[in-house]
């Protein structure tokens, strides 16, 4: 009964963001297809918000997965480029180059295993060095970002012909939706069937009390800042596919839609609190919110101050809720 | 004598209920000037919310409050506050990055013009001080202070805002024998001054000994009041439980078995030093000291939280080393900690996910956990240690203090610990959660476990132990046959130098 009204004020916003687009218009927004297009547009951000949930449920943060995710598809398609055997001259300049299969998937791996390192680096700051996470990603997020903008002098990398993730589909669904669900199926199982899940909660919850416990909580954290990496890493292999190229542009200020998926679903920035059916219902808020104010022909400009407000009001619902309940 | 000691609070017929519960019913409380009056229950008894009706923080559902006759209703603790009531609380209520003088005046800041005074507030802490005969630097900062110095800041605080009835809640359960008699002193100066002192402690032995009046609550209601003169402790005791304790401590046969642990020449960074011991298998052994004799600092060595800087540990004869408590676990030792919201419970999580924390790992759910395995094996600790609770599923805040320290206790059980190291098992348990805590420990000794109590309670060390070591200034300065010693000879061991 508790767990369920907890879920319940995010859920019910959604059906009711749902129904007032549905109401305002029904003949663009209720389609099969505007529904998929909200989920291919969202399978960035929640693929990266599924990672960002242990972060946050731990009692952490994670500024830096904007800039993480366009290093990750830096570092995917530059591996990709120079698998397929194409030369360095020919990469940085024009791009010109033949992918192959087996280069795609070189490229799609190490993508995934740049993020879990960019996750190591935080995991490694903050446990070996005792900092605060906001204090290492704030830091780490200008450091990739930089990094981002080195590789190919503010250039990206051309890889046309890979759209596996945005092209491919089953049964009509394409692969990038298929990936996000399979992602919070498997996070989900994760975060509530295994020690690492139960630990995670703990670590936010206390991590004296984890410690004492005999968790190592150090591992513990290190662990969860690299799976939410690879999971960075690989949104930023479907964030490339879509491009066709890797911007070092990519995902600026994303860490807003990713972290406010989380916190909306129900997550607490104190810790210990947090679950991946919020953050699922989260991340679909986010994104039929921007959808149906795209459609309304509202600007991206003002969808980022309604984001805001929902941020804030989200979040002052559940502490009223939370103060009833006590 | 008769003057000051009029009725200065009258609650009268106080009525509380939270949903279908029923926390007090019609409880009458008169409380005079001059006097020390103690309230005593067990935990769940009603103390808190009735002192939480008196502050302002709850309204009563019927009843009302009388300050010298004049009828009161408090919206906000403010009111309450500004009418003269203070309450200190167990958590202490103080700014811990302010000085002592800041903390005095936070809120009421004595000003010249738009700028603070900060000499005035200055001179006024120290003569506060200096009135009540205290050694404190009215510039050190709480965060510096010892907790019992804490406590007498916040006793301060309390005078200084002119208090007339003041609430203690425990005031002694994280201070040492040294500084609660300290304490006790300056209680007893205020009663000459003319304060009401509701004094709410589950330790007997100080209610007898500062008490004028004694009032018990049960289960809601008031069960008895008179004055301590004419009560004993059995008296008061079987007034809170409902029946007579005739033993409060429960017997044991000592069956000492062979030596299980075994520490030479021990000593770590945080204070300890030249420590040597042997614990055998089928016994109870004490840890008496003061705080700050480095009692819990030892058990940090033992535990693996904290790594010694000379000396050696010997498990079954073997030497050991533990990087982490993991370690220390695996090893077969098990730390029930002092202090249960810092470093005992995740108090927001479900107790299940509590009892079976360090479990996980050890009993095949190193991968997968199976939630009805989980909650089979929370049932089974929860049953064995008698927890109440709801639902296993509940938070452990929802718990009160007694069931949430055997919460602490039960998650040891699964994993059969050889050596059980508790540090102030009963600290604000109730007495007879506190009766269950010892049986459970006795169990443990009668399956032939190691069980290492440390207590600042003298009275429940002598109950329950056989032996006890004695520890002063970071060293272990004697061990005795409990039953060949004193309390009297161990509190002298322990607080007076050589």
């Amino acid at each position: 009964m508790n767990k369920l009204t907890k879920q319940l004020l995010p859920f019910c916003s959604l059906i009711f963001i749902i129904s007032l687009w549905t109401f305002l218009r029904p003949d663009t927004f209720l389609t099969a297809q505007n529904f998929l297009n909200v989920l291919r547009r969202s399978s960035v951000n929640g693929i990266m918000a599924a990672g960002m949930t242990f972060i946050i449920i731990s009692a952490g943060i994670d500024l830096s997965v904007g800039s993480m995710m366009a290093l990750c598809g830096m570092s995917g398609a530059l591996v990709m480029l120079l698998a397929s055997g194409g030369a360095w001259t020919t990469i940085l300049t024009t791009g010109a180059v033949e992918l192959t299969a087996g280069g795609m998937l070189l490229g799609v791996l190490a993508g995934v295993v740049a993020g879990a390192l960019c996750g190591a680096l935080n995991g490694g700051l903050i446990t070996r060095l005792k900092l605060a996470p906001f204090i290492v990603t704030l830091g780490t997020m200008s450091i990739f970002r930089g990094i981002c903008y080195l590789l190919n002098d503010n250039k990206p990398f051309a890889v046309s012909a890979f759209r596996w993730f945005d092209n491919f589909s089953v049964l009509g669904v394409p692969l990038e939706v298929l990936l996000l669900i399979l992602v919070f199926a498997l996070a989900g199982i994760l975060l509530k069937y295994t020690p690492f899940g139960r630990y995670t909660y703990a670590i936010g919850s206390n991590p004296e009390t984890s410690f004492h416990a005999g968790i190592n909580v150090n591992r513990v954290l290190l662990a969860i800042y690299m799976f939410a990496g690879a999971l960075t890493g690989l949104a930023g292999m479907i964030a490339t596919s879509r491009a066709s190229s890797a911007q070092p542009t990519a995902g600026i200020s994303l860490e807003l839609d990713v972290i406010a998926a989380v916190i909306i679903g129900g997550a607490s920035p104190a810790g210990g609190r947090g679950s991946l059916t919020g953050t699922a219902i989260g991340t679909l808020l986010v994104g039929f919110l921007r959808n149906g104010l795209t459609i309304l022909g509202v600007s991206t400009n003002f969808q980022l101050v309604v984001i805001g407000v929902i941020i804030i009001a989200a979040v002052t619902a559940d502490q009223l809720a939370t103060r009833r309940r006590a | 004598m008769s003057d000051r000691r009029r009725t200065l609070l009258r609650m009268c017929g106080v009525t509380k209920r939270f949903g279908p519960v029923t926390a007090l019913n019609n409880v009458d409380l008169e409380v005079a000037g001059g006097t020390v009056h103690a309230l005593c229950g067990e935990n769940g008894a009603g103390k808190s919310t009735l002192m939480k009706i008196l502050a302002g923080v709850y309204p009563p559902d019927a009843g009302f409050i009388e300050l010298d006759g004049v009828r009161q209703t408090f919206a906000r603790p403010g009111e309450a506050l500004a009418a003269g009531i203070s309450m200190l609380y167990q958590e202490l209520d103080l700014a811990p990055d302010l000085t002592v003088t800041e903390n005095l005046f936070l809120g009421a800041e004595l000003r010249r013009g738009p700028w603070l005074d900060q000499s005035a507030m200055r001179r006024r802490t120290a003569e506060l001080i200096a009135r009540y005969g205290f050694r404190l630097d009215p510039e050190a900062r709480i965060r510096e202070l010892p907790v019992g110095e804490c406590q007498v800041v916040e006793l301060l605080k309390a005078i200084h805002r002119r208090a007339r009835i003041l609430v203690m809640d425990e005031p002694t359960s994280s201070l040492s024998e040294a500084e609660a008699e300290r304490l006790f002193a300056i209680i007893r100066q205020l009663r000459e001054d003319g304060l009401a002192i509701i004094y709410i402690s589950h330790r007997m032995e100080e209610v007898m000994a500062l008490a004028d009046v004694v009032t018990v609550l049960r289960d809601g209601e008031m069960v008895h009041t008179a004055p301590a003169r004419e009560l004993t402790i059995p008296a008061i005791v079987g007034a809170m439980v409902g029946r007579e304790l005739s033993d409060f401590y429960p017997r044991r046969e000592p069956h000492p078995g062979e030596v299980i642990l075994q520490v030479e020449k021990l000593a770590s960074a945080e204070g300890i030093s030249d420590i040597s011991f042997a614990l055998r298998r089928g016994t109870i052994t004490g840890l008496a000291g003061l705080i700050g004799a480095g009692r819990s600092e030892l058990a940090r060595v033992l535990f693996g939280l904290v790594r010694p800087t000379a000396g050696r540990i010997l498990l079954r004869g073997r030497e050991v080393r533990f990087a982490a408590p993991g370690a220390a676990i695996d090893a077969g030792i098990g730390l029930v900690t002092e202090d249960r919201r810092r470093s005992g419970l995740c108090v927001n999580l479900p107790c299940s996910w509590n009892l079976a924390l360090p479990c996980y790992p050890r009993v095949g759910m190193r991968f997968r956990i199976a939630p009805q395995r989980e909650r089979a094996l929370a049932l089974r600790c929860g049953e064995a240690v008698r927890v109440k609770w709801r639902d296993p599923e509940d938070p452990a805040a929802s718990l009160s203090g007694g069931n949430q320290q055997k919460l602490l206790l039960g998650r040891w059980l699964p994993l059969d610990p050889e050596i059980l190291i508790v540090d102030e098992p009963t600290r604000g348990v109730d007495v007879g959660a506190r009766r269950e805590i010892y049986t459970l420990l006795n169990e443990l000794a009668d399956r032939g476990k190691a069980v290492l109590v440390i207590s600042s309670d003298l009275p429940e060390l002598f109950g329950i132990t056989e032996r006890l070591l004695v520890m002063r200034r970071g060293r272990l300065v004697a061990e005795r046959e409990t039953a060949k010693t004193t309390p009297e000879e161990v509190m002298q061991l322990a607080a007076v130098e050589e």
